[in-house]
């Protein structure tokens, strides 16, 4: 209920000042985690102003905008980890399971349990495979069968058939395309509510973006996922929901079908078309 | 007229190449400056010293004749010293420095701190014999023991362990600890399963400089006062002990030629242990960055 009211008022907010009519939208999916009037700045410097919209459970949310619209300071502040660079302050609230996660009684490490995150370059530990996926279920209390655990992640992320017989092998081995699911892999396995994805086929080649999207079709459905990517065309293809920033402002947000098609905004318009960004 | 452009009679281009040529000779001259001057050293011990090795060189106590005289005292006290130089500095130091780079809020004391730590690490190494004299050999009562010595030799190695450990964990990409905390890692978590591991090479590189700077002392120990002629071996770490370098300053002190001699075997014997330190170092850490990769 409240984000389809989130919902509205943004695109309100935001059109306020123009003339154009806005055609009426309703947010038909669940919401799992409620942006609300985020603030994000650097040592004073705003990177993030006043944006509010939802992320609907099991579809996919893509952020786009052009560089330093602050698209990934959003995302990253998602599951705090922005608290480990030096001078960011959030105000707003990002409401999950009923908490504000920047609520004091809440313990980051707790959020980043359940939020995972996938990197814009690949970052596995310079362990064998088998213990980049066992890692984060082992200090976090994990007491099923490890070798299942590890099997079924790496399937989900469309890598079991590369890897199996080379689990005790190193991860800098694999090709960036294979390193980077491996990350999936291993966030995977903390089994999270949500997955965030900072631009994870930018440092990718063509084959492997398109195994990455297909894997993000396929784990829609038990997961939920918010990607950011500077590919319009990526956005277009994969998400469902689709939030475009311009210099810290939200300017849209919506089903990404219409947000593509039929923008509201006349920037929208010009930044999906490629007139600039 | 018009000059091809990539004519070599451009002289900005010769003189440029001119000046690199001039400074490559000039930094391969030091650096040979350097080696030669260390293998002449090498070579003049050996030629004075290689006579005395054998194994009763090795097996036998100090000995005011010559011929009789052997390390066995001293190279034991080495031994013992070093161990447990390394048993209580190794983790002390290495501790601090995952503490200053990674668990502390980077605050004024943490600065201050800091620039203590440097600061120590210049102190002259007497001073520390006189600190151990005061507070390992008075003031805690541990006599003229190797507890004092290893002690007295861990405060004055410590800087550098902290100093080199700090630096190779700086070493550890930012993205290998992100991945940790998206896990849900704690900082502690991060810091023991993944840093600690991947800057495990550099800490080992810097941990043996120092052990081998220790090794090689001999003001702090005498300063707290290691025995000079020893004819037994120390069987607790409560019993007095001699060393090499303390061994060899007293063999160069006597006035007879053959003296010196031995302490050019001593210096030998030591330069030995040190090579073997260094060398299992290479190798664990050639093993280590193997695994790694």
């Amino acid at each position: 209920m409240s984000a389809i009211n989130l919902l509205e008022e943004s695109i309100v907010e935001k059109t306020a000042g123009e003339s154009e009519s806005i055609p009426s939208q309703t947010f038909p999916d669940e919401v799992i985690l409620d942006i609300d009037n985020v603030s994000i700045s650097y040592s004073g410097n705003p990177a993030v102003k006043h944006v509010s919209f939802p992320i609907a459970k099991n579809r996919i949310t893509s952020i786009i905008g052009p560089s330093g619209c602050g698209k990934s300071t959003l995302l990253r502040s998602i599951n705090r980890m922005n608290d480990f660079i030096d001078g960011v302050t959030v105000d707003g609230n990002f409401i999950y399971a009923g908490h504000n996660v920047y609520s004091s009684r809440i313990d980051p490490v707790e959020v980043r349990r359940n939020i995972g995150m996938v990197f814009q370059k690949p970052n596995p530990f310079p362990k064998t495979i088998y213990k980049n996926i066992s890692w984060g279920p082992q200090i976090n209390g994990f007491t099923g069968s490890m070798d299942e655990l590890v099997e079924k992640s790496l399937r989900q992320a469309a890598l079991w058939d590369e890897v199996r017989d080379r689990l005790h092998e190193s991860a800098l081995g694999l090709s960036g395309g294979q390193q980077q699911r491996l990350c999936i892999a291993r966030a995977l396995a903390m089994e999270p509510d949500i997955l965030l994805m900072d631009e994870p086929c930018s440092a990718l080649d063509p084959i492997s973006t398109s195994h990455i999207e297909d894997l993000l079709f396929d784990l829609k459905s038990r997961y939920t996922i918010v990607i950011v990517t500077h590919n319009m065309q990526q956005a277009a293809r994969i998400s469902d929901y689709t939030a475009f920033l311009e210099m810290g402002d939200l300017i849209e947000f919506g089903i990404t079908d219409q947000l593509f098609t039929r923008p509201n905004q006349k920037r929208t318009e010009e930044y999906v078309t490629g007139r600039f960004g | 007229m018009k000059r091809s452009p990539l004519e070599l009679s451009n002289t900005n281009i010769q003189k440029r190449h001119r000046k690199a040529r001039m400074f490559r000779l000039l930094c391969a001259g030091v650096t040979w400056l350097g080696a030669a001057l260390l293998a002449i050293l090498l070579i003049q011990i050996t030629l004075d010293g290689i006579k005395w090795l054998d194994i009763q060189f090795l097996t036998s106590f100090p000995s005011r004749f010559p011929y009789k005289a052997g390390v066995k005292s001293a190279l034991v006290g080495t031994l013992w010293l070093i161990t447990m130089i390394a048993i209580v500095s190794i983790p002390i130091g290495v501790a601090t420095a995952l503490y200053l780079e990674e668990l502390s809020h980077k605050g004024r004391i943490a600065k201050i701190v800091e620039v203590n730590i440097a600061n120590l690490a210049g102190v002259p190494s007497i001073v520390y014999g006189i600190i151990g004299l005061a507070i390992f050999v008075r003031g805690l009562g541990f006599e003229r023991s190797l507890v004092s010595g290893a002690l007295t030799m861990s405060l004055l190695i410590l800087p550098v362990i902290i100093i080199a450990s700090r630096e190779a964990i700086k070493t550890v990409p930012m993205s290998i600890r992100h991945a940790a905390y998206a896990l849900g890692a704690t900082k502690l978590q991060t810091a023991w399963a993944h840093v600690l591991p991947a800057s495990f090479p550099g800490i080992l590189t810097g941990v043996i400089l120092a052990l081998s700077r220790a090794i090689g002392e001999t003001a702090p120990l005498i300063m707290i006062g290691a025995l000079t002629y020893v004819a037994f071996l120390p069987e607790g770490p409560m019993d007095s002990f001699t060393a090499l370098p303390i061994q060899i300053f007293n063999w160069v002190s006597r006035p007879q030629q053959e003296f010196h001699e031995l302490a050019a075997g001593g210096i030998i014997v030591l330069l030995v242990v040190l090579l073997t330190m260094n060398a299992t170092a290479i190798f664990i850490r050639h093993k280590t960055e193997k695994k790694l990769q």
